[in-house]
């Protein structure tokens, strides 16, 4: 196991290198330009001057080797410096991978949104679990029952309604409809700038996380209850349930070690491959709420054709996605034991 | 034009020292926090780094420059006593230079004197080839800026400059602390980032801390040059979201206080204001929503020589087919379904200011679809079987772009109806903006390249001066391969009396004649209807009844009065 | 395994394995209401538009933003277009992409992931393949394919034709590594079971060992992917109008009217009802088949 994990890593450092590469030709390809949302009356020739001050005049090539120099080599001795106060090297001059709409480092910008995000995101993933797993679980022993039935009804409209839509919907029935002074009246932005420091600005935060908590809760909840109902009925038809049974064991015994331990295999996986999704942010509802998260950050990078900016963050998604597989592979192996990695 | 200038800049300043006066017993900071919301983030506050409007306005909390457009669009001093004209000697008589007198005794935030070097710092900041400075055209001209003595500064050009007012006028070039930026010129301009969070500045506010692209907190600057202002103690301004978001915070929820650029449907904007809690404005600059022709043949089949003036169009270059595309729209429609009142109708491509604004195109509002018919009847187009007209073979099937945004396509869907009526076929096209207005040379969706048979977009100009903007549709200005598709002449006009005239414009430095020649300009355009206007836009914002004194503004930074901002109990 | 309500058959007679299959389904009382609703859905979009012949993209400006009314049973949008018609209309779009489209990720995926899971040779390099897909980023890989094939397809096929492909290619090749993921899990548990084995042992070869007792075990993931994917489709599709790389502006899809309508909840609450209505229906619906089907497709539990 220990061996094919580290073969497993081993692997990653080409196929990385690999989807770097990839990544930067798609972003060099794409039709977008970083002086495309300025206003009109800057005249083309300052467009053109500024483009070349950018180093978008240099080739493709150099302009990538560029940027795995700032990423692979700056970045680690610039975060040792601020770590240890280690300096190796130039530590002043260092060239850092740099935003070309904030002219500010790349990595700083993720680290000032990463805990927005953490905290919604994270946070809607866990209670979309929390919510599903039961969800999953009930309806798929009581198969066809009226909690199934309901089960089912809310999983899909969870999950066929946009969030776009329920997000607007909420906003419309908790922060306009709902008198401002009543109790259950709800931001409808979120104020980043927040710090909890005392109960009452805990308070304030849990309040403006409500809403977007609960619009992606119900979206990830959706999902993964369908993933999960379908693998317990998958395994309670088969025979080593039958078994269980016979020898007369409890059926709680039964259902929450036998079938569930085994149920959870595939389920583990879809869990483990969205995980990379929470820092991904959630570009629409963190639009809607004003979260500011990573998921607006790229999008605006996107938009702005900010090159530098969605080049690490793509890649730090796909170091993220590479590595929760990775995760999920392992998963398979202890949740699976005649699962042979050799 | 001088005296108009000098009479707008003493009034401005005199009624500036009177309010000042009249407050002065009230502390600065007495009506606590304001909340405004952008929906686009501002992502950096250094306007030379960062054109976007969103940056611009919320620089121009903090930093100044030596004079404002005021709501009317006259000329407001703001770290000068006056502003320089031929008149009060100013200005040399043969145009080539302008003399700013700074005021006496401005402070920075920091406590420091403002001296004329920091003006000369800021245009050699600006001017250095390698900074990628993103206000360049604004130093378009200018030979040198020197310091003549620590409150003056000359600023010579290398011609006559009849309209000398570009650098350092407007927030879009404010003056930067030579001090803070010493080491950020040119390449190492982009690596300041401490400084381009957050500049000193003579402005009422301070940046306490700057989220790049999410939310910026500002406090009252101490040292600001008028007593008692501003009357908020701290600014809180949060971006993100869309404008439809924004609106609801301002006008129905009163989260916030004031939302920027509310672009909503009409009906929407009116439901939300009637809940009572806030009120839209609006302000008009020269911003038109228009329709460019492509006088040039933008067919695939020529490759290379696509949308060049090698090949006129096959049918747009009648102009009988121009005049019944404008003469099948119904403007107020157009204004009532997509701006409200945003928006006004307009039959020039120039209509403000005032006094450059043609009185001889009126007529285009009344939407003519008999008469475009009969028109196109005369000129030979014959309908087909499907409805389609055609001359010689050739089909009148228009392909039409735009970017990418609801209003554009409502308007794509209603002016397609129209021209089926008077038989034309139109294919539909949207583009995402950062790539239509972008300049990716590899694209072929630039709205320069312009490989479509027409395209609709806004456009305006910065200040009140329209003399670069007119001189857009000169031959020259024609984007090709050859120029790299630089250039703002998309409809690809091209005529020697126009050149002609914006050459006559260069060397004017009376203010009636260069009306006259503006006009005479924009008539040509509407007249050959090589440009078809459709609405004259408006800035649109909201703001809560509670908070006073927000004055909108056209011609410059919306907050570019926020000092004078207060709360009503 | 609950409604083992199927009635005991005569072992002698002939039964063919699609027959079996439709009997159970009919059992299956939810799949058997799906599958009215779908069919409803399915006529209504294909003949709707014949019988209710107002044109979806006449703007009849003097009527705009009109509640319910006989003349307009689900009122009409800010430009006067009618949304019978509009919802009408763009439920053939939005349900031949979100069919099309998921067959051609379900396809992809199950594909990759049977390959993946079962031969040890193949596993590497599919699923690095698989890691590269989900960490490339959509939104510029979109830019990049729109910009390349735009204009080569829509003069191939015509506009409408044209973006209909490419925009179910590029649904399908954004959304089958999920499915990749899963299935190749299952399989992997799958390789390990002693039917599997016992098949291997007697010289079965690989493709049919996959065809004959892979594939009819790993049925219900992808029966759950596959109504999932329907909506995943549905929905990115009125993203990608969001975005201006969808169809033209004056092509109506469920999506966009959900999305249009978005804009004006609190004014014009039928303008989100009825296309929101309209896909939940769908989604619901074709959910229910589903698991009818998978029921149905189950060895284990059919003609129990």
């Amino acid at each position: 196991m220990l061996n094919f994990t580290l073969r497993r890593l081993m692997y990653t450092i080409p196929t990385l290198l690999l989807i770097s590469f990839i990544i930067f030709i798609v972003l060099d390809l794409a039709p977008n330009d970083p002086t495309g949302n300025l206003p009109l009356t800057i005249p083309p020739e300052v467009r053109a001057k500024i483009r070349a001050s950018l180093g978008l005049d240099a080739p493709m090539y150099i302009r990538y080797l560029l940027w795995c120099q700032q990423f692979f080599i700056n970045e680690p001795l610039n975060l040792f410096n601020e770590w240890f106060g280690w300096c190796i090297g130039d530590c002043e001059g260092r060239l850092r991978v740099t935003s070309w709409a904030t002219r500010s480092p790349v990595v700083d910008l993720i680290a000032e949104r990463m805990p927005q995000t953490l905290w919604v995101v994270g946070m809607s993933y866990v209670v979309g679990i929390m919510i599903a797993l039961p969800i999953g679980v009930i309806s798929a022993y009581k198969q066809y029952s009226w909690f199934d039935q309901f089960g089912t009804l809310i999983a899909m409209i969870g999950f066929s309604v946009p969030t776009f839509f329920t997000g607007v919907l909420l906003i419309v029935i908790f922060s306009v409809w709902m008198p401002n002074d009543s109790f259950f009246w709800l931001p409808s932005i979120y104020d980043t700038t927040l710090d909890v420091v005392d109960w009452d600005s805990f308070v304030k935060q849990m309040r403006q996380m409500i809403m977007p908590v609960m619009v992606l809760a119900l979206y990830n909840a959706a999902q993964i209850s369908r993933f999960m109902r379908a693998s317990m009925l998958d395994n309670l038809s088969q025979d080593y349930v039958r078994t269980a049974r016979a020898k007369g064991l409890k059926e709680k015994t039964v259902l929450l070690v036998h079938v569930l331990r085994n149920s959870m295999i595939p389920v583990v996986t879809v869990i483990a491959l969205g995980i990379p999704q929470v820092f991904g942010g959630a570009i629409i509802t963190e639009q809607i709420f004003k979260v500011n998260g990573l998921g607006q950050l790229l999008i605006i990078g996107i938009q702005g054709a900010d090159i530098p900016l969605v080049q690490t963050l793509t890649f730090l998604f796909a170091v993220l996605i590479v590595l929760f597989n990775l995760v999920a592979d392992v998963l398979y192996g202890l949740l699976d034991p005649r699962i042979r990695y050799d | 034009m001088t005296l108009k200038y000098l009479i707008a800049g003493t009034l401005g300043a005199a009624l500036l020292s009177t309010t000042a006066f009249g407050e002065s017993h009230m502390a600065q900071g007495r009506d606590g926090n304001v909340n405004i919301i952008y929906w686009q983030a501002a992502s950096i506050m250094n306007p030379y780094l960062s054109g976007g409007t969103k940056d611009i306005n919320a620089s121009s909390m903090v930093i100044e420059p030596l004079a404002h457009y005021d709501e009317n669009g006259a000329m407001v001093a703001t770290l000068v006593d006056e502003i320089p004209t031929v008149a009060n000697g100013g200005v040399s008589a043969d145009l080539t230079s302008i003399t700013w007198t700074l005021s006496e005794g401005l402070l920075w935030s920091d406590g420091s004197a403002v001296t004329s070097a920091d003006v000369v710092f800021t245009a050699n900041y600006c001017m250095d080839e390698t900074g990628g400075c993103q206000q360049l055209a604004k130093f378009g001209g200018v030979e040198s800026v020197e310091a003549i003595d620590d409150l003056t500064v000359k600023i010579t050009f290398d011609g006559p400059k009849p309209f000398p007012y570009g650098p350092f006028v407007g927030s879009t070039t404010p003056i930067l602390q030579a001090a803070q930026f010493a080491d950020c010129m040119g390449v190492a301009a982009p690596t300041c980032t401490a400084q381009n969070f957050g500049p000193i500045g003579t402005g009422p506010f301070t940046v306490t801390e700057f989220r790049a692209n999410d939310a910026i907190t500002l406090a009252a600057n101490p040292n600001y040059r008028v007593a008692g202002k501003p009357a908020f103690a701290t600014v809180n301004f949060k971006g993100g979201g869309d404008a439809a978001a924004a609106g609801r915070a301002v006008l129905e929820t009163g989260e916030f206080d004031y939302a920027w650029n509310l672009q909503l449907a009409p009906e929407i904007l009116a439901d939300m204001e009637s809940k009572g809690v806030g009120t839209v404005l609006s302000s008009f600059g020269p911003l038109v929503e228009r329709i460019m022709i492509n006088m040039t043949d933008p067919s695939a089949a020529l490759g290379d020589e696509r949308s060049t003036v090698a090949h006129p169009h096959p049918f747009m270059s009648d102009m009988a087919v121009r005049q019944a595309l404008s003469m099948a729209i119904d403007r107020p429609l157009l204004v009532e379904i997509g701006y409200g009142q945003a928006g006004k109708v307009t039959c020039n491509v120039l209509p403000a200011p005032a006094i450059y604004d043609s009185p001889n195109n009126a007529g285009c509002e009344m939407q003519d679809i008999a008469g475009a018919n009969a028109l196109l009847d005369a000129a030979g187009w014959e309908r087909g079987s499907d409805g389609v007209r055609s001359k010689d073979g050739v089909r009148l099937s228009i392909l039409y772009q735009t970017s990418t945004n609801a209003v554009r396509q409502d308007f794509q869907a209603l002016i397609k109806q129209w021209w089926a009526e008077i038989g034309i076929e139109t294919e539909l096209k949207n583009i995402s903006g950062g790539v239509f207005f972008g300049g990716d040379q590899s694209s072929p969706d630039t709205f320069q390249k312009l490989f479509a048979d027409l395209e609709m977009y806004a456009n305006n100009f910065d200040g009140t001066d329209p003399e670069a903007y007119m001189a857009r549709w000169a031959c020259g200005e024609i984007p090709s391969p050859e120029n790299a598709w630089l250039g703002g002449n998309m409809p690809r006009h091209c005529n020697a009396d126009y050149d002609a005239m914006v050459a006559e414009m260069g060397g004017t430095a009376d203010l009636a004649e260069r009306a006259r020649l503006a006009i005479a300009m924009n008539d040509m355009l509407m007249q050959s209807y090589t440009i078809i206007p459709l609405v004259h836009r408006g800035n649109v914002s909201g703001v809560v009844n509670t908070l006073e004194g927000v004055k909108l503004n056209a011609w410059d930074s919306e907050l570019w009065n926020i000092a004078d901002w207060s709360r009503s109990e | 395994m609950t409604n083992a309500t199927a009635e005991i058959k005569d072992d002698r007679k002939y039964r063919s394995l699609w027959g079996d299959v439709w009997s159970q389904f009919r059992t299956h009382r939810g799949a058997m209401i799906g599958s009215f609703v779908f069919i409803g859905i399915l006529l209504a979009v294909s003949i709707g538009p014949y019988l209710w012949t107002l044109d979806p993209n006449y703007a009849d400006v003097r009527n705009r933003n009109q509640g319910m009314s006989w003349g307009h049973p689900f009122g009409t949008d800010q430009l006067g277009h009618d949304m019978l018609a509009q919802v009408l209309q763009g439920g053939r779009i939005s349900i031949a992409v979100g069919l099309t489209a998921m067959m051609l990720s379900l396809v992809l995926g199950t594909f990759v992931g049977v390959l993946a899971g079962y031969f040890k040779r193949l596993d590497g390099i599919l699923m690095r393949g698989t890691d590269l897909f989900l960490a490339l980023p959509i939104l510029p890989l979109l830019l990049v394919i729109i910009m390349l094939f735009r204009d080569t397809l829509r003069g191939m096929f015509g506009p409408e034709t044209g973006i209909f492909i490419l925009i179910v290619f590029i649904i399908g090749i954004t959304s089958w590594m999920q499915t990749a993921r899963i299935v190749r899990g299952d399989v992997l548990a799958l390789k390990e079971r002693e039917f599997i084995l016992a098949a291997n042992s007697i010289g079965t070869p690989a493709r049919r060992v996959i065809s004959r007792h892979i594939m009819p075990n790993i049925l219900s993931p992808i029966m759950v992917s596959a109504t999932l994917g329907i909506a995943t489709a549905i929905i990115t599709e009125s993203s990608l109008s969001f975005l201006g790389l969808g169809f033209p502006s004056d092509f109506p899809t469920w999506g966009r009217l959900l999305f249009d309508g978005t804009q004006r909840i609190a004014q014009a609450p039928s303008r989100v009802i009825f296309p929101g209505l309209a896909i939940s229906l769908t989604v619901l619906s074709v959910n229910f088949i589903g698991d009818g089907l998978r029921d149905a497709l189950d060895p284990r539990i059919r003609g129990r």
